[in-house]
């Protein structure tokens, strides 16, 4: 391959490595499912200023960018876009007439088609030859890729006789008495050494000048599929069963089957481009800006503020003193993820002597995980970073249940025959009782089923040549310390120790759902947090720890213990982890603890339940809870929980600063204490963790809701599994990356915004420190605004400069009763002041 | 009385059809309660029934219900029997439909097309109801025509997308071919009984064989028809690539349907007119062939699917490849048995497909053993991956439907296009006036062109419809065009025989109705529009779902669909059509299945894919 690549892109203009390259670039990124991670959607224009970048997209690939004009224009008579916020979006935008502007913005009808660009070059198949393509290329192309790629789903595997997508390919050719094609003159092509992307497109398209804009429509009209070859082809890792592709290959391959179909359906043909008039390509060409856009913007600007406004507001309107807990119950570190917003809400008003703090769910612990039997090593950190650390389970006990339903004996002729004549009825009977009474079973996908409860983990190393797949086994003391005094500085809790500190980890329950792996922690690369929790746990509980951490200015008293916990969001229970380790007198006080647990995982649970139509939230919260778990388990669900639905803020900065308000579970929230850290050290460490992952949740809920069709997954009740990687529409469709519709169908497309209480000379330092970090904030991909620590004075982050921002909130309204509200509202409800 | 009340199993879903059309769009709760009601009701009167019939006596029970229309020597009578064939076919049914619309009831919340869902569902569950509790043949084709409609809407009930449509026009087409077997069937019984049979006759053995004896070939030539409908339904050789493409639907619909109730019917009927064939062993050797064929083929398929809902599909047709094979060697009860326990099971293994990720990727991570096929190493290595690339490639199934089936008609349609509006006012027609005339005044014609005109007059009929279905502009052609089929085999009918005025009107009345009303939905659809085209999918659907409707129905009256008179028509003229007349009877079916899929098409070309306005979000062409 490298050979033919250079020999073309040396001489010509057509540079086959720089558009492979822009490929990569703009094609969707998402990796196979078991590795669903969140990212933002349009990552490829991230380099543009927000609405730019979105303007970019939408004109040259077709995507719908933001709400429709006539939503904004629907949520305004609502009321749920605010007048006042909206005419000072207008003179933010530099207009005096703001009555004119809000008539155009009300009132004056626009065209809001979207034209692509991509796919017009082939387009012309059709109109110049009366062939579709697509319909002649994709089935085969599709069924060849997946079949290749496939992790277990087919009982007869690709005979991959050649390391290699290509070289398979050409063994197969040349050895099976049948073919790939239907024509002679494709089947030589593929057999003949000088085959190279810049000579079939000689022959396909013939101009040069049309090559890249050709290429980006082929992939393009497929891009679910040439996305995920650009993932294996990158980190071949995220394939157990690891194949070696790379959308080199594809591409040939695909030129190959449209020089088939050509060469099949017309005798005599020319290249495309020689038909065409115009010769010339303005694909990536400059976009023009029109009223609409900027009618878009305002809208979308009015929409953002009307509800960051009020919790800017409710921000200024807290108490600024700090109620001291005089003997502390327990301290209880949950996961940074807005679905803990409610939950700690829970603990604190059900146990009011209680502290609770966030941070990301990996507890600043990065390695690799092996379960007991496993082949495989799991990931348990943010995805862009690599451990050199490996966990591994031992004592474990329990197996994986089967069910003969994924038998592939029943696949099978004869076996199958006498299998299906046995199985039938048992298969009658299991769905009577899944529809009618739904139980855990084999099928579903548990957190808690992630790590073994009373295993044991290799946690301290104690010997350097400790080593297993190029992974030191275990952390050494000075390792532990570096990472407990990281952990510990960044979110502020540096003294004041409870004598009982749970770290929990989350995950979720799932059944018949494809995106299992989306639901759980982001910072574990979408695992379960449980293992992290431990591990963290451990170390602060080692002696040798804690003295280096006493060195370095953190006093743990000798009778706090640390405790590794797992929450289970979509099922609201919990798994306390070691239990036998704690003293006595904690072990009593966990008893009681334990009550809360309970009691705020019922009220949760409870609260969850508003948002879901079929349980009735009138109801009490534990007979809620119960159809709560219930549903966890119902393979008719398609909506076990929701995920991050609605999420719109990041809040960096003590619980005090947001204690007193309500953020209805919207709220992603990191502690952090501007005294511990005034150079803003921790701080640099935490947005350049909650920028891209709370920033990159955010924007695939938002891309993902205003387009669903073309940059989500679409409805999921059709979805077909291909190969265990990726799901598609029914058997010849392309892949569907993003989230299906049942995730974000109650989510408002709003970027994150970013409240970090700190001074912001000091924020402004920290975020410019970065590059990569720097420009989320920039182009104002996510919004960012720093409240000062000492006077609550707010100041938001626009054009790389901070401004004074005063809210037009002047007041918000006391929430008395909770439950009441809750049981009347389904929808997003607006900040509202906790009574006291 | 129990005999009668066999009318329930009928009526029952009828009348929780015709609710669920009236409740409101947004009530979801109303809509699957009632669809459950109906179920459950339905559900027990199926167990309460067959505890009487079995106590008894389980003799084979027919209820003569009412003639729908009669002359001399024709009968059209809506028939309905009850034995163990029906019992097993009706019970399962009712128990997988009761159980997937709970299911669905919770999965389809929010969906748009949530009534659309439970509507035909219900619509279905009728049409197979009324299939398998059918006496005679006529009242069979009645639930064999509901079927296809409401498959064909299950299948592309995602009809803003592409790929959903295009597939269900594939299956709707494929159902047809054994429609028009069925027709064909029924005409040719109908010269070999010369009455219109019950199946509870049928099983009289000695009346069967007496007629055999006498018509060897046409007794050989309607099993044929049969088996030809019957593999087409039951996803046999050739026509096994429907099947997968089938599931695009929800998958709870795809899993009842194309995973277990539709696709037994052919095994269904294969069953019912068992003794019709039972002791022609030409035949018996032809249905065991082609199921052996079948589940060889279709387990090699299975094998290599790398998608789960086409590995089970394909898994699926090989066991009903068992079950025909079963049938024909006369074991009934085990294909009876062996029917529901696939249908149970492909149903189940559909509902928990999506499971398969989680569970296989857990399965991998402990248990992963590289590459490690033992699968036929029997065979040298060059045999078996060219086994592989053929199974790989359906061993090119869907291009041989394609070369035998479509490209014939659209290959001889582009020749017609000289057929415009004008031509056809010009030229054709004074020669359908002169018919007319000649008809009415013939007595100077010579008999030897007297005998040719009904054929003339036929394949006129069937031009116009080829040229309807090749049309790739104006949908008003393309309508019109399928209209004037029909005048031209009335025409040609009434050349053969007396065809009395009442036929005639309603026949050709039942078609000007769907006509009239179908030519002012696209006169709306224009005057909404601006201009429209055939040249692409117009998705037409998601501004004007009301005007869809009624071009649907307009549609279905004019493909005799039982909602016109139109419907009896075409079953009096194949009542028409002579012993002898093999070349006028291949015509006129011809011209029925072109007939469906030319209006099929022109639905879903101008209604349903992806919606050529992109003011909202669309999907991609290959999702």
């Amino acid at each position: 391959m490298e050979t033919t690549v250079l020999k073309y892109s040396t001489t010509q203009t057509f540079n086959v490595v720089h558009v492979l390259n822009e490929l990569h670039h703009y094609l969707p990124a998402q990796a196979p499912l078991k590795d669903f991670i969140h990212h933002n959607t349009l990552h490829a224009f991230q380099h543009y200023p927000f609405f730019e970048g979105i303007k970019r997209a939408s004109r040259i690939f077709g995507y719908q960018v933001t709400l429709p004009l006539s939503e904004y224009r629907n949520l305004y008579t609502q009321g749920r876009i605010n007048t006042h916020v909206l005419e000072r979006c207008i003179q933010l935008e530099g207009e005096r007439d703001v009555e004119k502007w809000k008539k155009k913005l009300c009132n004056t009808s626009y065209d809001t088609s979207v034209q692509a660009r991509v796919g017009q070059l082939r387009a012309n198949w059709k109109t110049q030859y009366q062939l579709d393509m697509d319909a002649l290329t994709h089935p085969l192309l599709f069924r060849t890729l997946c079949s290749y790629l496939d992790q277990g789903i087919a009982i007869w595997p690709f005979p991959r006789l050649q390391e290699g997508f290509l070289a398979s390919l050409k063994a197969l050719e040349k050895q099976a008495y049948t073919s790939f094609f239907k024509s002679k003159q494709a089947r030589e092509l593929l057999l003949s050494d000088d085959l190279s992307i810049p000579y079939l497109l000689n022959l396909l398209v013939g101009e040069e000048a049309l090559f890249e804009t050709y290429l980006f429509d082929q992939q393009f009209s497929h891009q679910g599929w040439s996305g995920m070859v650009c993932s294996v082809e990158t980190q071949p890792q995220t394939l157990l069963d690891t194949r070696k592709i790379s959308l080199y290959d594809v591409i040939l391959f695909e030129l190959l089957l449209e020089i088939d179909a050509l060469s099949t359906k017309r005798k005599h043909w020319i290249p495309l481009g020689q038909t065409l008039a115009n010769k010339t390509s303005s694909f990536f060409s400059e976009v023009e800006t029109t009223e609409l856009d900027k009618v878009i913007r305002i809208w979308q600007k009015a929409f953002e503020w009307s509800y960051y406004d009020q919790v800017l507001a409710g921000i200024r309107l807290g108490t600024s003193t700090k109620k001291s807990i005089e003997q502390k119950s327990f301290q209880a570190l949950l996961c940074i993820d807005d679905r803990e917003c409610s939950f700690r809400r829970y603990l604190e008003t059900i146990d009011s002597n209680c502290e609770t703090f966030g941070t990301p769910g990996f507890f600043a612990v990065e390695f690799y995980f092996q379960p007991e039997g496993g082949k495989f090593l799991t990931k348990l950190c943010p995805a862009p970073v690599t451990p050199k650390y490996l966990i591994k389970e031992t004592a474990a006990t329990s197996k994986q249940k089967k069910d003969i339903h994924f038998s592939r004996q029943s696949n099978a002729l004869v076996r199958g025959a006498l299998m299906t004549n046995v199985l039938g009825f048992w298969s009658g009977l299991k769905l009577a009782t899944s529809v009618f009474r739904p139980t855990s079973g084999a099928t579903d996908a548990s957190s808690f089923k992630h790590m073994v409860a009373h295993s044991e983990l290799s946690i301290e190393n104690k010997d350097l040549t400790h080593r297993e797949h190029d992974l030191q086994i275990g952390f050494t003391i000075e390792e532990m310390a570096n990472r407990t005094e990281t952990l510990l500085k960044s979110i502020g809790l540096v003294s004041h120790f409870a004598p009982l500190v749970y770290i929990i980890g989350h995950g979720s329950s799932s059944v018949n759902n494809p995106h299992y792996s989306a639901y759980d922690c982001g910072a574990c690369s979408g695992r379960a947090g449980s293992v992290n929790a431990r591990v963290m746990a451990f170390m602060l509980n080692h002696p040798s720890v804690r003295a280096i951490l006493e060195i370095r200015g953190i006093k743990i008293p000798a009778n706090t213990q640390f405790m590794g916990a797992l929450h289970d969001t979509t099922r609201d229970e919990m798994a306390f982890y070691d239990l036998d380790s704690l003293t006595s007198v904690n072990g009593e006080s966990h008893i009681t603890h334990r009550r809360v647990f309970d009691k705020a995982l019922d009220k949760n649970a409870k609260e969850r339940s508003r948002r879901l139509v079929s349980i009735n939230t009138a109801l009490n919260a534990e007979t809620i809870h119960e159809k709560i778990r219930r549903r966890s388990v119902s393979l008719f669900e398609p909506r076990p929980e929701l995920n991050h639905a609605t999420n719109a803020l990041c809040i960096v900065g003590r619980r005090e600063l947001t204690k007193h308000l309500f953020l209805d579970r919207r709220s992603f929230m990191n502690s952090f204490d501007y005294k511990v850290d005034p150079e803003g050290k921790y701080l640099l460490s935490i947005l350049n963790a909650a920028a891209p992952v709370c920033g990159g949740i955010n924007l695939e809920y938002y891309f993902s809701r205003v387009d669903n069709q073309k940059l989500g997954a679409g409805t999921k009740l059709p979805h077909n599994v291909m190969g265990l990687f990726a799901v598609a529409n029914g058997i010849d469709g392309d892949l569907r990356p993003g989230l299906p519709s049942q995730m974000i169908e109650v989510h408002d497309p709003v970027r994150l915004l970013i409240i970090v209480e700190h001074f912001k000379e000091v924020v402004l330092k920290t975020i410019q420190t970065n590059p990569a970090t720097y420009e989320w904030f920039k182009n104002e991909w996510v919004n960012l605004v720093s409240v000062d620590p000492e006077t609550k004075a707010l100041y938001v982050f626009e054009k790389e400069e901070f401004v004074p921002y005063l809210p037009l909130t002047k007041n918000l309204q006391t929430l008395s009763d909770l439950d009441a509200l809750l049981a009347t509202h389904e929808n997003n409800l607006p900040v509202y002041l906790l009574k006291k | 009385m129990i005999t009668t009340s066999i009318n329930l199993f009928i009526l029952i879903p009828l009348v929780g059809y015709l609710i669920s059309l009236l409740l409101p769009k947004r009530n979801e709760n109303a809509l699957s309660i009632t669809a459950f009601a109906i179920c459950g009701l339905h559900l027990i009167f199926s167990i309460v029934f067959l505890i009487v019939w079995l106590v008894s006596g389980h003799s084979t029970l027919n209820v003569f219900d009412w003639i729908i229309f009669k002359t001399n020597d024709y009968e059209f009578f809506i028939d309905f029997c009850y034995d163990k064939v029906s019992a097993v076919y009706g019970l399962t049914g009712s128990a997988l439909v009761f159980l997937v619309i709970w299911y669905s009831r919770y999965y389809m919340h929010r969906e748009g097309g949530y009534k659309r869902f439970f509507n035909t569902v219900l619509f279905f569950f009728l049409g197979y109801n009324v299939t398998v509790y059918s006496g005679n043949f006529e009242t069979l084709f009645i639930g064999w025509e509901i079927l296809g409609i409401s498959s064909f809407l299950l299948i592309a009930f995602y009809r803003d997308r592409f790929l959903p449509v295009k597939n269900a026009v594939k299956v709707f087409s494929i159902y047809r071919l054994g429609d028009v077997g069925l027709l064909l069937a029924m005409w040719m019984s109908h010269h070999l009984w010369h009455q219109n049979i019950t199946f509870l006759q049928l099983s009289n053995k000695e009346l069967v064989h007496a007629h055999l004896l006498e018509h060897s070939m046409i007794g050989v030539a309607i099993a044929v028809m049969i088996l030809i409908t019957a593999a087409a339904k039951s996803a046999q050789l050739p026509f096994t690539s429907w099947l997968p493409r089938a599931m695009e639907g929800p998958t709870p619909s795809s899993a009842i349907f194309y995973g277990s109730l539709s696709v037994h019917l052919g095994a269904f009927l294969l069953l019912r007119t068992f003794p019709f064939w039972q002791e022609q062993t030409s035949v018996r050797v032809l249905i065991v062939l082609l199921g052996l064929f079948t589940s060889i083929i279709a387990t090699g398929i299975a094998r290599v699917q790398s998608s789960i809902k086409s590995q089970i599909a394909y898994a699926s047709a090989a066991q009903i490849g068992i079950i025909f094979i079963e049938i024909a060697l006369g074991l009934e009860y085990l294909a009876l048995f062996h029917f529901a326990s696939n249908a149970f099971l492909r149903t189940y293994q559909l509902l928990v497909s999506p499971s398969v990720v989680s569970y296989l990727i857990k399965d991998q991570f402990y248990n992963f053993t590289p590459n490690t096929s033992k699968l036929y190493t029997f065979i040298p290595e060059r045999w078996r991956i060219t086994f592989y690339l053929l199974c790989m490639k359906e061993w090119h199934l869907g291009d041989f439907i394609r070369s035998i089936y479509w490209h014939p008609i659209k290959y001889v349609g582009r020749y017609l296009h000289f057929l415009t509006l004008r031509t056809i006012l010009l030229f054709f027609a004074p020669i359908f006036a002169i018919g007319v005339v000649c008809k009415y005044d013939n007595y100077y014609l010579p008999s030897s062109i007297h005998s040719v005109l009904p054929l003339l007059f036929a394949l006129f009929g069937l031009m116009m419809i080829l040229r309807s279905f090749t049309e790739r502009r104006n949908p008003y052609l393309s309508f019109i065009l399928v209209a004037l089929n029909h005048f031209w085999i009335a025409l040609a009918i009434s050349f053969n025989e007396s065809f009395s005025s009442t036929e005639t009107v309603l026949y050709l009345g039942g078609v000007s109705v769907s006509a009239v009303v179908g030519l002012l939905a696209l006169k709306r659809l224009q005057e909404c529009e601006g201009q429209i085209s055939l040249s692409r999918f117009n998705g037409h659907v998601f501004e004007h779902p009301k005007i869809a409707f009624l071009f649907l129905l307009a549609c279905l009256g004019m493909a005799g669909f039982p909602i016109t008179s139109a419907f009896i028509g075409e079953d009096l003229i194949f009542s028409h059509i002579h012993e002898h007349q093999l070349g006028l009877a291949f015509l006129v079916s011809l011209s029925f299945v072109i007939d469906g899929l030319a209006l099929i098409r022109l639905y879903a070309r101008l209604f349903m894919g992806v919606h050529i306005k992109t003011y909202h979000e669309n999907p991609f062409r290959s999702s």
